[in-house]
């Protein structure tokens, strides 16, 4: 239901409106993704003690280097919301600093996550050779995938915003952009508690 | 009868079956490319392919599940002869062979046929019904119907390339594994639906932005047609039951391409295909029969002339319906052993589904009771639907209690109540609202003598066909077999059930005679509201302007047009003022990427790297070019409103 507004051009209206429904959009298709994951972490759950002739998470993991990929991650949720912050401001300097070094942190937590699969397969550990390693992989190669997809994102929005400048168009990419960013991020606060810390209590 | 030849030191063998496929595609393009080029239409259906206005989708939706609806039904047919005669051996149809007519008859039958026909009967009367302009997003409405479209012509065209899948429309593992199906027909399967299922989760979330923010004023929740409300309910079951299939589906994919052993016996783990599958395909019996439950609503009200009985026990059964067919999965599951306690819980649970399905009957024959009642076609459809569902929930029933399903499980009595209750529920329903809303869409009716031959020979066929099968069920005549003896004693039953196939195969043919016909002969709807009509749909022209109302409507009540009629001069009270409307462009971008996914899928299959990467980047790059091509259209001026409505004697 629209809400007309006295001294707004038809096209300012239908961005309003239009605007309303990707962001509602956007937390639909988290709901579908919530699924997902959900699906995931039970493929996970129920083969993580099949590990044939593989190794067992306790012995795969290595905790410190996840904590930093963590910390990385996390961090990029926070220049994310800054990013919204200033968004809200109209400074768009410091918004687009902002969503580069969101983006700088999203490829730092993909590079981080390169380097952990590259180990194990270097190890011999590849997806092939137990159900335990491949849900392992799909679940957090999924996660990472998103990572990337947010990445390619934010690289198409900064370009967007260099040519167009700072508009309604533009601020509404931005926000649901973040929701989407946002859920990635706690997505691996799950992936870590789930998969790497009860992996390594055992 | 195979055609063999040696061609520069190769044999190739061309089997008579797929010989045939492939001649009568042949014949079918040449046949298209004739008349379009012949009458000119090139430029016509350029439009078509690029449209993304909502009735227009809509209509493609039902031409392209119509023509699969001709595919899985000519499989019908194929399997109902084989089994006619005991100990039969039709053309090439045993075996392996029995097994893709099979699969595909059930995978199409679903995803391909049911789904797409009721998604265009929505995309046709949802955004009337609540007077919005079109669906939040046209341009991912499009571009939904084409990875729909891809998915299905991906499963379809396996035939003729070395094999269609072969494990059951449910793909079992480790049925469906390699090491079980090495063919690539599961590949296709696996692939096809996974692209069709993008397409349908992304109309889901279109259809629920649109229901929830494009209402017009007054149309609050609570008076929203049933059909909105079970489209609002079917999306919500969408989105969160195929996200389930989408990782079923990714196992199965990694399990076959690239080795994983996610689902295999020993190294994983089977079950996890049958708990995931089931998380989908329960509420997947419930995204096919509710939006049949809305039509019929509607259907039942308007040519009863009266308002439904119970509405708000009507929206309430629609919605807990929809909550309990998530919380049944496992009854598909009783013989696996997961244990009685497992069991109990879900028999009790599926049979309580009974009660809000119970309610909705009832309602309706109480919105009969004392009705001013009209024997149209699309009202034939929905009285017979209401017998006919009723004997498929009682079958239901009979296999919700666990210890009697261990007798009826994997046998032919489930393939007759499941026949009952998706043939008998979602096919009515799909036929009672093609002759509903055909007027609506293409602006005459479809005959009313030739639509009641039609629909009763389809009601005569489809007792004869599925009937007999719950009793060679008990006889003991499992399912998904391609032959039984003699002496089992099936013949006859078997024979009578292939003869009801085929009746409902003349009048699936009668149909298209019937559309035909009117299209030449028919009557034209001038007032745009052929039934006296009860919701919005019906106030404006038919088939409606692009724009559909020129100033929304301000709605009072349920049956909102109902209530003009009886409190006023049939009129409605603007909810706006006249103001320019935008008209968004047509778009090839999503035939394209569709188009693209379908390429790819074909990387996957084959393993041809370059087309798996190539495919991956196209497919990105068409997306960063919507991102910089999403504006455009035009506006239609308040001027040049006026005027159009004028010319049409303006409503």
């Amino acid at each position: 239901m629209e809400t007309t507004q006295t001294g707004s051009s038809p096209l300012q209206e239908m961005q309003r409106e239009k605007a309303k429904d990707k962001v509602l959009a956007m937390w639909f298709f988290i709901s579908a993704e919530v699924v997902i994951f959900g699906g995931l972490f039970g493929v996970y759950l129920t083969l993580k003690s099949h590990t044939g002739s593989g190794p067992s998470p306790e012995g795969l993991f290595e905790l410190k280097e996840t904590a930093v990929s963590t910390i990385v991650l996390l961090s990029s949720s926070f220049t994310c919301a800054m990013a919204g912050y200033f968004l809200q401001g109209k400074t768009k300097k410091k918004m687009i600093l902002m969503l580069l070094f969101t983006l700088l942190l999203g490829m730092g937590f993909l590079g981080l996550e390169i380097k952990e699969f590259l180990t194990y397969v270097e190890k011999g550990y590849r997806i092939t050779d137990s159900s335990f390693l491949a849900s392992f992989y799909l679940l957090t190669g999924t996660h990472g995938s998103h990572v990337l997809a947010g990445c390619i994102w934010m690289l198409v929005l900064l370009f967007h915003l260099l040519r167009e400048g700072l508009n309604e168009d533009t601020s509404l990419k931005i926000k649901v952009f973040s929701l989407y960013w946002h859920f990635v991020d706690v997505v691996w606060v799950f992936i870590f508690t789930v998969v790497y810390l009860f992996g390594k209590a055992g | 009868m195979d055609l063999k030849y040696t061609l520069w030191g190769k044999k190739i063998t061309f089997p008579s079956d797929i010989l045939a496929a492939d001649m009568s595609i042949l014949l079918f393009l040449l046949i298209g490319v004739g008349l379009l080029t012949y009458f000119k239409k090139w430029k016509w259906l350029w439009g078509w392919l690029t449209t993304t206005h909502h009735s227009k989708i809509g209509i493609l939706y039902l031409t392209a599940g119509g023509a699969f609806f001709l595919r899985g039904g000519l499989d019908a047919l194929i399997m109902r002869v084989q089994l006619a005669l005991p100990e039969n051996q039709f053309w090439v149809f045993q075996g392996e062979k029995y097994n893709q007519m099979m699969t595909t008859h059930g995978t199409t039958m679903i995803f391909f046929v049911a789904m797409p026909l009721l998604i265009g009967l929505m995309n046709v009367a949802v955004p009337l019904q609540i007077g919005a302009r079109d669906l939040a997003f046209p341009y991912l409405n499009a571009l939904s119907f084409w990875l729909f479209f891809a998915g299905g012509s991906l499963v379809n065209i396996s035939f003729i390339l070395g094999g269609s899948p072969t494990a059951g429309w449910t793909a079992y593992a480790p049925l469906a594994l390699k090491e079980f199906s090495p063919g690539p027909g599961n590949d296709y399967y696996a692939l096809g639906l996974q692209i069709a299922g993008i397409g349908t989760l992304l109309t889901a979330i279109n259809f629920l932005v649109t229901i929830l923010n494009k209402r017009t004023k007054g149309m609050t929740l609570t008076r929203m047609p049933l059909f909105t409300w079970s489209t609002l309910v079917t999306s919500l079951l969408i989105l969160f039951a195929f996200p389930a299939l989408t990782v079923a589906l990714l196992l199965l994919s990694f399990d076959r391409l690239f080795g994983t052993s996610f689902l295999s016996a020993d190294a994983g783990n089977a079950l996890i295909w049958q708990h995931l599958f089931w998380i989908f395909g329960h509420p997947e019996v419930y995204i096919l029969i509710l939006p049949a439950f809305g039509i019929f609503s509607d259907v039942i009200s308007t040519f009863a002339k009266k308002k439904l009985f119970g509405y708000t026990s009507m929206v309430f059964a629609i919605v807990l319906i929809g909550f309990l067919g998530f919380m049944v999965w496992v009854h598909h599951m009783f013989t696996v052993g997961l244990g009685p306690a497992s069991n109990a819980i879900f028999a009790i649970s599926t049979m309580s589904i009974a009660v809000p399905t119970g309610i909705k009957v009832f309602n309706w024959l109480f919105t009969l009771k004392g009705g001013v009642i009209r024997f149209n076609t699309a009202m034939l459809y929905a009285l017979s639907f209401i017998p006919t569902f009723v004997m498929g929930g009682v079958t239901g029933v009979m296999l919700a209690a666990a210890p009697a399903d261990y007798q009826y499980h994997d046998s032919y009595f489930v393939v007759g109540h499941f026949h009952y209750v998706i043939v008998g529920g979602t096919i009515l329903g799909i036929f009672s609202g093609l002759y509903y809303w055909w007027p609506k869409m293409f602006g005459f009716l479809l005959d009313e003598k030739r639509g009641k031959w039609q629909f009763w020979l389809f009601a005569i066929g489809f007792h004869l066909t599925f009937f007999p099968m719950h009793i060679m069920g008990l006889m003991g005549m499992p399912r998904r077999v391609y032959t039984y003896l003699e002496d089992s004693g099936l013949g006859t039953l078997n024979m009578i059930s292939t003869i009801g196939a085929f009746l409902m195969g003349l009048s699936v043919l009668f149909f298209i005679y019937t559309v035909y016909w009117s299209c030449r002969n028919g009557v034209r709807d001038a007032s745009g509201d052929p039934w006296d009509g009860r919701t919005l749909e019906w106030a404006i022209p038919s088939p409606p302007p692009e724009y559909n109302f020129a100033r929304r409507p301000f709605v009072r009540g349920v049956d909102a047009f109902w209530k003009e009629k009886m409190e006023g001069d049939g009129t409605f009270q603007p909810a706006e003022k006249l103001k320019p409307i935008h008209i968004p462009p047509s778009n090839v971008q999503p035939m394209i990427l569709s188009g693209i996914f379908f390429m790819t899928a074909f990387g996957f299959i084959f393993d041809w790297n370059l087309v798996k990467i190539g495919g991956g980047i196209l497919i990105l790059g068409m997306l960063i070019w919507r991102s910089f091509t999403d504006k455009g259209g035009h506006f239609i001026t308040a001027e040049e409103l006026a005027e159009r409505e004028e010319r049409k004697g303006g409503r």
